[in-house]
């Protein structure tokens, strides 16, 4: 084998022609366009990503099912049983577990971008791939791992005597539409701030503590206007995350309860998918200024990882 | 002649911080301490490279060269000048980047390959090629965690010597492995010249440069020394190395110490 020749197949990869024909550019193209472009790498960062979280364990991906659905299980015991929480509240599990996807999601994006550049550092300091990538992967990889919480969701919202509607499909849709942008924004920009500033990682963490109890998942947003009235209630709707968790309950918990209609009527705001809408565009409008931001930083970066 | 690579004074510099933390900095301040340097790595170094040159680039530890042949590949941007290449830029550069220990051997090479920049139409095709150079029978399907150093560095080599290139960037300090193996690697760098690809060799190695370039550029504390012939421009070298670092540019042959 060692003394064979290495088989003499060495071709140009362009004739000279061709490479007249090139342009004479800089030589690492960068942008969110860019990671469009080489989806075929993306796509492989996500799948190895994926593939090497349940490495090693007999189970594989079946996990990925069974942690939620304990979690799930275990709401049901504490809240349904144990607490009796139910009492204003139908189906009281469910709604908790909705917001859980949506809240679960969205830390996994946030955090996993926030971090993305900083593991990838052996990769990013020696080959020339668009930086963008990392937090884009990060939040590919979230919605995958969001895919066995929906399904569990779904199968007990079935059980339940759940019928999908067209309306509260949109909603969930533009929940999840509202928190990947959302999540992708940040993602970007603290991925690139962490590198300059490791504190950054640090906000992330606390940051996401507080999504937990921002978003009307543990507590019925009627709770929020009875306690605190009206000007502080409006405030807590600005909360996009808090909208996007609303969405995912109009989509999914409310459907579960005896009489949808009147249960949107009580817990729901009004005006639910002009906000979201709305909400929708601005985070896209974020995502576009992150990525600038992300442009402007993002060629100091692999000298400061 | 096409150019190839073209780069007008680029330069890039680094600032070293002293102290990180809010405490440390204000400390440093009231004492009236430096709490960063600006140093250029590569200082305003302008040439052009037309295609199907072979250029060998040295230097001394520390003159730039890691640097400039990073401002090459795309890893940094330049902050002041530019540099342009013309199509596809791969070579033996931090060769076995990017491999994730817990996946096997065949899907660190798809994921190398696509790292790279090949599709997977392109990696299928090259496939047995690059087995075949990597040499690693059946440990192809073992997690890479579990590889000696010798068969990743083998495999790392095998992907990025097997991307079909327009310009090919080595660095001689990554030349790791048994004698055989590197006598299958400088084999297939003399045919990547031969087939007329533009070459940019990093090297500290006289010999080798001598051997496969046809133009040697030399940098001195990030900037350029010397541009033209290769004997005349290891001599340039060696002069220098006379003067005062003659122990430290010989030790460094081969050794792969430049980081």
């Amino acid at each position: 084998m060692t003394s064979t020749p290495t088989g003499a197949t060495v071709k140009r990869r362009s004739t000279p022609a061709e490479l007249e024909a090139l342009p004479l550019i800089p030589p690492a193209a960068t942008g969110l366009a860019e990671v469009v472009r080489r989806r075929y790498l993306l796509r492989m960062l996500v799948g190895n990503t994926i593939q090497s979280r349940y490495q090693g364990t007999v189970l594989g991906w079946v996990w990925s099912y069974l942690q939620p659905a304990i979690r799930f299980c275990l709401f049901y015991f504490l809240f349904q049983v144990m607490i009796g929480r139910g009492a204003g509240m139908e189906n009281f599990a469910v709604h908790l577990f909705a917001g859980m996807v949506i809240v679960h999601f969205f830390t996994e994006t946030f955090n996993g971008g926030t971090q993305s550049l900083i593991q990838n550092r052996s990769l990013i300091t020696k080959l020339p791939v668009p930086l963008e990538m990392f937090p884009v992967s990060r939040m590919l990889v979230a919605a995958w791992h969001t895919i066995p919480m929906l399904a569990i969701l779904l199968f007990v919202c079935v059980l339940l005597g759940w019928v999908p509607d067209v309306v509260g499909v949109a909603a969930a849709l533009l929940g999840f539409t509202l928190t990947a942008l959302l999540g992708l924004a940040l993602g970007l920009v603290f991925s690139v701030a962490n590198v300059f500033m490791r504190d950054f990682g640090k906000v992330a963490q606390t940051l996401t503590q507080f999504v937990t109890f921002s978003v009307p998942m543990m507590y019925p947003y009627t709770l929020v206007q009875d306690r605190f009235g009206e000007p502080v209630a409006s405030y807590y709707l600005f909360n996009p995350l808090a909208e996007a968790v609303l969405l995912i309950q109009r989509g999914f918990w409310t459907g579960t309860t005896s009489d949808p209609a009147y249960t949107e009527g009580i817990h729901l705001p009004d005006h639910l998918f002009t906000r979201g809408l709305i909400m929708t565009m601005v985070a896209l409008v974020c995502v576009v200024l992150a990525q600038r931001l992300f442009s402007r930083l993002e060629s100091r970066v692999p000298e400061r990882l | 002649m096409t150019t190839m690579i073209q780069v007008e004074n680029a330069t890039k510099s680094f600032t070293m911080s002293y102290q990180r933390s809010l405490k440390q900095i204000v400390l440093a301040k009231a004492r009236g301490r430096k709490t960063h340097d600006v140093f250029n790595a590569v200082d305003d170094v302008s040439f052009t490279v037309q295609e199907g040159e072979s250029i060998g680039l040295m230097g001394l530890n520390g003159s730039g060269k890691s640097t400039l042949l990073k401002l090459v590949s795309g890893v940094m941007r330049p902050d002041a000048g530019s540099v342009l290449t013309r199509g596809r830029i791969a070579g033996l550069i931090a060769t076995g980047a990017g491999f994730d220990p817990q996946l096997s051997g065949r899907d660190n090479l798809f994921l190398n390959a696509a790292i790279l920049g090949m599709s997977r139409a392109e990696t299928l095709r090259k496939f047995d090629e690059i087995v075949d150079f990597a040499d690693l029978g059946k440990f192809l399907d073992t997690e890479v965690a579990y590889y000696s150093s010798g068969m990743k560095a083998r495999l790392g080599f095998a992907v990025a010597i097997n991307v079909d290139a327009d310009i090919f960037i080595a660095d001689e300090a990554l030349a790791v492995g048994d004698r055989p193996f590197k006598r299958k690697c400088k084999r297939r760098m003399d045919e990547i010249v031969a087939s007329g690809v533009t070459m940019f060799y990093v090297s500290h190695a006289p010999g080798s440069v001598r051997n496969l370039c046809s133009r040697v550029l030399v940098l001195d504390h990030g900037k350029l020394a010397f541009d033209g012939d290769v004997d005349e421009g290891i001599a340039f070298l060696e002069y220098n190395d006379d003067d005062d670092e003659r122990g430290r540019g010989n030790a460094d042959d081969g050794l792969g110490a430049d980081i």
